[in-house]
């Protein structure tokens, strides 16, 4: 990260808190990161992992009552607390994004062509006749058949995998520089996942864009991701290139993901290993570490203080205490089986 | 790319938008349709002709919206060919209905049937000019108030609050009273019973937007770079026309009530103009010795408001996107 040329996205210090009645809600506690051009950054996490808030953030689109500090900077230019018309003109243009639930996300009124050529109206001044030809290309692209004669369909009539192929088809309209994509294949079959993620990888070839990949399903990340930031509790825990995060992961929570992966290697009697308990409440963070409740590696000293990211190796920042002991240890050393787990609990 | 004004919108003013609204979103579909004729079935399919088949079915719409446009044609192609006009004094008077009368003459000698196509002319323009002002003030207000929510919403909604805790009966005489003197225009009656009818609309359409904006296509519409004008007129208004219309097809009834209720407190409508609730006000008098002075108008009335209230059922039904079942 150090020796990036060109930086597109630079997030430095991003915190979001949203006030409530029971307090405040700290979603984001300090997200940093870099994104290059053309490259794919995998942001991995439970739910309430912060991983949305801060793509929301990202395109100023929290709520107004959400309290966002640190700092976006796109091309150099700080996005917190610019307008929201110089916003419009970036959004969908320059960071175009892809939300979880295609469904939802398509206006139930207007046929799929007409909002993938919404998009091209908006921020090309191109004849409408042009914009619906190019949302039928688009359309094609990202493997609609018979996209010319499906353009004309209503969003109702189009399966989960080919909506959310609708809402690739939009995001890269306008040729964006990034393409933030949240949980784009969570809502659907995982027979359709992989279709999807292809669709995606075509957008991000032809556009060239940079991506932003959040999921919480890291298989999915594998084939897909460049580097990879895992949240944990609204704050990165640990971040390296994909193959340093699969092969040596050095934060116990990322151990814990990785172990919790059902594998096709192993003895298919082999328990799976899922991290005990839940991922904290963000109101009222006690101090210390928030993966200790969870950790089976935990001491006194996690309970005290919050370990910050630290360098661990070339392009591999971790944050955890005692990240060396995990070096001799996998995750199946550190994790139970769900098994032990129930006989420990009976007796 | 230096050219990203972010709209290929042609500026319009806000009341403009709504109106065309509906309109567009048939061309918008029109628009797609020059590359092909297309296998049908596919693109058939949309909300609105899903809505139409399952108006066509809902037996009691139809024989409204027919008795309806029965009314209108007659009350407005009529009197071209009616040998009275509304205002002749004819050599008899106070005849019971007849092949000459057919709905009788009044005590003056006006021929009732003459008077009475006019008078559900006056009563449907009436009736129509409030529903197009009451429907874009109430939506546009409520759309508002239901999208920006705080410091808007509140203001307009306690406005609104405002206008309805004033009498409707008595706001409407006092403003009707210094108005119609000054010409009795069924135009003037029209606004004021608009000014007041619009409040319903408003408090509906801010309860449906407070519920569409938390619509993942309303974030998505942001997330493409839609302006705040452009999420609620193109995206989220056509979603609440199901409301909306049904709405209108409700104020077109209450309309003609109020303006008829009008009339018939000598506040309305003024003579030589007749509507049918002053036709009803003269009639009353006589409504046992001349009966149909008094019960033509009324059945007329009591029609209209029918027909139009079973076209609001029906139409209610068939844009309820959870209405699956098709009548018989």
């Amino acid at each position: 990260m150090d020796e990036s040329q060109e930086r597109l996205l630079d997030v430095d210090g991003l915190t979001v808190a949203f006030p409530t009645d029971e307090g405040i809600v700290q979603a984001v506690r300090g997200v940093t990161f870099s994104l290059e051009p053309g490259k794919v950054l995998g942001i991995a996490g439970e739910s309430g992992s912060g991983k949305s808030v801060t793509s929301l953030a990202i395109m100023g689109l929290l709520p107004r009552s959400a309290r966002v500090a640190g700092s976006v900077r796109f091309r150099g230019r700080e996005l917190l607390g610019l307008s929201e018309r110089a916003l419009e003109e970036i959004r969908g243009r320059r960071i175009s994004v892809i939300f979880q639930d295609p469904m939802p996300s398509i206006n139930p009124v207007y046929t799929v062509g007409w909002q993938v050529a919404e998009a091209i109206e908006m921020h090309q001044d191109v004849p409408k006749r042009k914009a619906w030809a190019r949302a039928i290309e688009l359309l094609e692209l990202v493997g609609i058949p018979r996209a010319a004669e499906r353009a004309e369909s209503y969003p109702h009539e189009f399966s989960g995998g080919m909506q959310q192929r609708v809402v690739i088809a939009t995001a890269m309209a306008n040729n964006p520089d990034v393409i933030i994509a949240d949980e784009p294949t969570t809502a659907l079959d995982v027979t359709v996942q992989a279709q999807v993620l292809e669709a995606l990888k075509t957008a991000q070839e032809e556009t060239n864009a940079a991506v932003i990949f959040i999921t919480h399903d890291l298989a999915a990340m594998a084939g897909i991701a460049d580097e990879i930031i895992v949240m944990y509790a609204g704050k990165p825990v640990e971040s390296a290139p994909t193959d340093e995060i699969f092969y040596r992961p050095r934060m116990p929570y990322t151990v814990g993901l990785l172990a919790s992966l059902p594998r096709l290697d192993t003895d298919a009697s082999e328990p799976l290993r899922p991290i005990p308990g839940s991922p904290p409440q963000v109101i009222d963070l006690p101090p210390g570490c928030p993966f200790t409740p969870r950790c089976p590696l935990a001491r006194a000293k996690c309970r005290e203080e919050e370990p910050e990211l630290r360098k661990f190796g070339e392009g591999h920042l971790t944050a955890c205490h005692f990240a060396e002991e995990l070096e001799q240890k996998g995750g199946e050393e550190i994790f139970a089986p769900i098994a032990v787990d129930t006989e420990v609990l009976s007796g | 790319m230096a050219n990203v004004t972010g709209s290929s919108e042609p500026q319009r003013d806000v009341g403009a938008s709504f109106g065309t609204a509906a309109t567009e979103y048939a061309a918008d579909r029109a628009v797609g349709a020059p590359s092909e004729g297309g296998p049908d079935g596919v693109a058939g399919r949309s909300q609105l002709s899903l809505a139409f088949r399952r108006f066509l079915h809902h037996r009691m719409a139809l024989v409204g919206l027919t008795i309806f446009v029965l009314l209108v044609a007659t009350a407005f192609i009529a009197p071209h060919f009616w040998k009275w006009g509304y205002a002749d004094i004819t050599p008899e008077f106070a005849t019971s209905p007849d092949a000459a009368h057919p709905f009788g003459t009044d005590t003056i000698g006006h021929d009732l049937f003459a008077q009475v196509l006019i008078a559900t002319q006056t009563s449907l323009k009436t009736a129509f000019i409030v529903t197009v002002i009451a429907t874009i003030l109430g939506t546009v207000i409520g759309a508002v108030a239901g999208y920006y929510g705080k410091l808007a919403d509140a203001a307009l909604m306690r406005f609104t609050d405002l206008v309805l805790t004033v009498p409707l009966l008595a706001l409407l005489l006092v403003l009707a009273n210094i108005l119609s003197k000054q010409s009795g225009n069924y135009l003037y009656i029209a606004i004021i019973i608009a000014a007041v009818f619009w409040t319903y609309l408003a408090r509906l359409v801010r309860g449906t937007f407070l519920s569409l904006r938390e619509h993942d296509y309303v974030l998505a519409a942001r997330a493409i770079g839609a302006r705040d004008r452009r999420v609620i007129f193109r995206h989220m208004i056509p979603n609440a026309m199901g409301p909306i219309v049904v709405n209108a097809t409700l104020t077109v009834a209450n309309a003609i009530l109020i303006e008829s209720a009008l009339s018939f407190l000598g506040l309305g409508i003024q003579p030589p103009e007749v509507s049918l609730g002053s036709l009803i006000n003269n009639g009353q008098g006589a409504a046992t010795t001349e009966w149909w002075l008094f019960a033509f108008p009324s059945g007329v009335l009591v029609l209209i408001i029918l027909a139009v209230n079973f076209v609001g059922d029906g139409l209610r039904d068939a844009l309820d996107p959870r209405q699956t079942r098709v009548r018989a």
